[in-house]
């Protein structure tokens, strides 16, 4: 589904920010206040995040309370907002609790593969010689699975599961973002100013803090805020093939793939978790683009 | 161009060797002994020790791998745990319908996208664009999972005029793709398939021609007075090498990622045997259906780039 993202053009530095650095930040800034759909969508995505903080709080009932007399109920039925689902419990609360798994499912994994991901990739653009060609060819290996395919035969192997959900997501976003770091690494290492800071004596440690990191960073966090998006639909596909959370927990995919017995009988309600999975992950890729649009980061 | 094939065609070597590895290594990954993995749960303990014997299990790790790659390179993957049949033959078979389905999606996706993506480029930033843009945000953001879903609800449940699941009542070895009656099955899956292809070629097709209808050879070409479509023809024959490979790993991709559609639609593909394999834990059948998944992605990508260097030959100089 995703694995453009995952494969899309190598990006190119950003602009050094060193040059004009207050003034990039407040363009920045300036840019994004005008972009109102951005703004609306980030605005979405701290609302999700909020109530599924505060899940025991927002959510109008016990999202495990089954009952058996209300199963299947339509949207709007008796005080159940959303209607209920196969068991009788209570969909909006459901949903806002799985948006717990979604949220985690989407950050943790991509958080993880940037910082392993991205210290290969400095270490290997940085290095050079025999260490890049090991490592670089490494994860030409993995790319050569479809993500979705690696990430089924991980969990799948493995047994399923969200700890092992999470390790296998974390292993299909290294090789990417680790090509992202090494390219944006092996860019800035041959620039003057990097030239300049060895010459006047810098040493390696110094070099990558000062000058290579601080350039690196803005394209591989814009990179990896795209990945989010694909990291929530390929957690909620794992859920979905039951490799993901153990059954009684709220879990977008879970609960699509729990309901999809019934869409002869509630078809909305059926397609709710879906659709929770959709707006969240277009509003991760839509902010993702309008960040990457304000920093001015090609792609 | 031949010298460029040759070592592109070397190059593929090593990472087909990776794959290769990792796919072995399923085996250790799935927790309990491997012989275990590799035997019905009831085998008797002499199942074992022969088993162990005649797989090399005894034998130090690399030289079990390369008996391994040996006998899979000879065409023996191993025997289904469940079926009991020989994994290459039923992953082959699948691999046909998932084909199917997978050209069916391409030939609905590619089309549209590219005409969609130019289109946009053309009118960038005026209403074409915005729509052909807002379309491939929805298509790469869309869990298709749930888009398969959505169309069954539409015209399985609420319009009854398409079946929800299955193959048809020939089942997939009679399949007759010429007659409607067994057609019709497969035009759900191939539209849920179709759907994130197109917003993702399409947005390279938009990002491509763009790219090139701002090079300065155009402004020649407008200078002398062409317009509209004399305009975009050259543009889009500047930007095919760079949409073609998207396509290409697309296509590669709608054979590779076809699990979750298929399970849906219980569509007897490679995705569909995956999901067996798991879910009975048939690990020899798990490990051949990704060995061959793999492979074929890896000679995907070879073939997209050995075409897109016959396209373009600037791309072999660079």
């Amino acid at each position: 589904m995703t694995d453009t993202t995952l494969r899309s053009p190598i990006v190119v530095a950003a602009k050094p920010p060193t040059a004009r650095a207050r003034g990039y930040w407040r363009n920045v800034s300036r840019r994004l206040r005008r972009d109102y759909a951005t703004l609306f969508f980030a605005f979405l995505i701290a609302a999700i995040a909020l109530s599924a903080v505060l899940a025991p709080l927002v959510a109008p009932f016990d999202p495990n309370a089954t009952s058996m007399i209300h199963r299947l109920k339509p949207i709007g039925y008796k005080g159940f907002i959303l209607g209920t689902d196969e068991l009788g419990r209570d969909m909006l609360s459901r949903l806002i609790y799985g948006g717990r798994i979604s949220l985690v499912m989407g950050l943790v994994p991509v958080g993880l593969a940037t910082i392993v991901g991205g210290f290969l990739g400095l270490l290997a653009g940085f290095t050079g010689g025999i260490i890049n060609t090991l490592i670089m060819r490494i994860m030409d290996v993995f790319y050569a699975f479809p993500s979705v395919l690696l990430a089924v035969a991980i969990s799948g192997t493995m047994g399923g599961g969200i700890a092992i959900s999470l390790i296998a997501l974390t292993l299909v976003f290294i090789p990417p973002l680790c090509r992202v770091a090494e390219a944006a690494t092996t860019q800035i290492r041959s620039r003057d100013f990097v030239e300049a800071a060895r010459a006047s004596g810098a040493s390696s440690l110094s070099i990558i803090f000062h000058h290579v990191l601080r350039n690196v960073l803005a394209p591989l966090l814009i990179y990896a805020s795209s990945l989010i998006s694909v990291s929530i639909l390929l957690a909620a596909g794992l859920s979905f093939l039951g490799l993901g959370v153990e059954p009684p927990t709220s879990d977008w995919g879970l609960m699509l793939s729990t309901l999809r017995q019934s869409i002869y009988v509630q078809p909305v309600v059926c397609a709710l978790p879906g659709a929770a999975i959709f707006v969240c992950s277009l509003s991760f890729n839509l902010v993702s683009d309008g960040l990457r649009q304000a920093m001015d980061i090609r792609a | 161009m031949w010298y460029y094939a040759v070592r592109r065609i070397i190059l593929a070597v090593p990472i087909a060797i990776g794959v290769t590895i990792i796919c072995f290594a399923l085996v250790y990954l799935a927790p309990g002994d491997p012989v275990q993995n590799l035997l019905p749960p009831d085998a008797s303990q002499s199942d074992v020790t022969y088993l162990k014997h005649a797989y090399g299990l005894d034998q130090p790790v690399p030289i079990q791998y390369l008996k391994w790659l040996l006998r899979a390179l000879s065409g023996d993957f191993g025997v289904s745990i469940q079926t009991n049949r020989p994994v290459l033959g039923e992953v082959l078979h699948a691999l046909a319908n998932t084909l199917f389905v997978s050209i069916g999606a391409a030939l609905v996706a590619f089309p549209l996208a590219v005409a969609l993506g130019t289109l946009a480029a053309y009118y960038i930033g005026r209403v074409p664009d915005r729509v052909a843009t807002g379309v491939a945000v929805i298509g790469i953001s869309v869990p298709n999972y749930w888009f398969a879903i959505v169309l069954i609800i539409i015209f399985a449940v609420e319009l009854r005029v398409l079946p929800a699941t299955g193959m048809g009542s020939a089942g997939s070895a009679g399949f007759d793709p010429l007659q409607w009656s067994q057609l019709k099955y497969a035009v759900l899956p191939v539209l849920a398939t179709a759907l994130v292809p197109l917003g993702i070629v399409m947005r390279s097709t938009r990002a491509a021609v763009a790219d090139t209808l701002s090079q300065e050879f155009i402004l020649t070409l407008r200078a002398k007075g062409l317009r509209g479509w004399g305009i975009v023809r050259h543009a889009f024959r500047n930007a095919l090498p760079q949409v073609l490979t998207v396509m290409g790993l697309q296509f590669g991709y709608l054979v590779g990622g076809s699990i979750l559609i298929e399970t849906i639609f219980t569509w007897p593909g490679t995705g569909f045997l995956l999901n067996k394999a798991i879910l009975t834990r048939d690990v020899p059948m798990l490990q051949g259906a990704m060995l061959v998944l793999a492979l074929w992605f890896v000679i995907i990508n070879l073939v997209v780039d050995l075409l897109q260097t016959a396209i373009d030959p600037r791309i072999e100089r660079g």
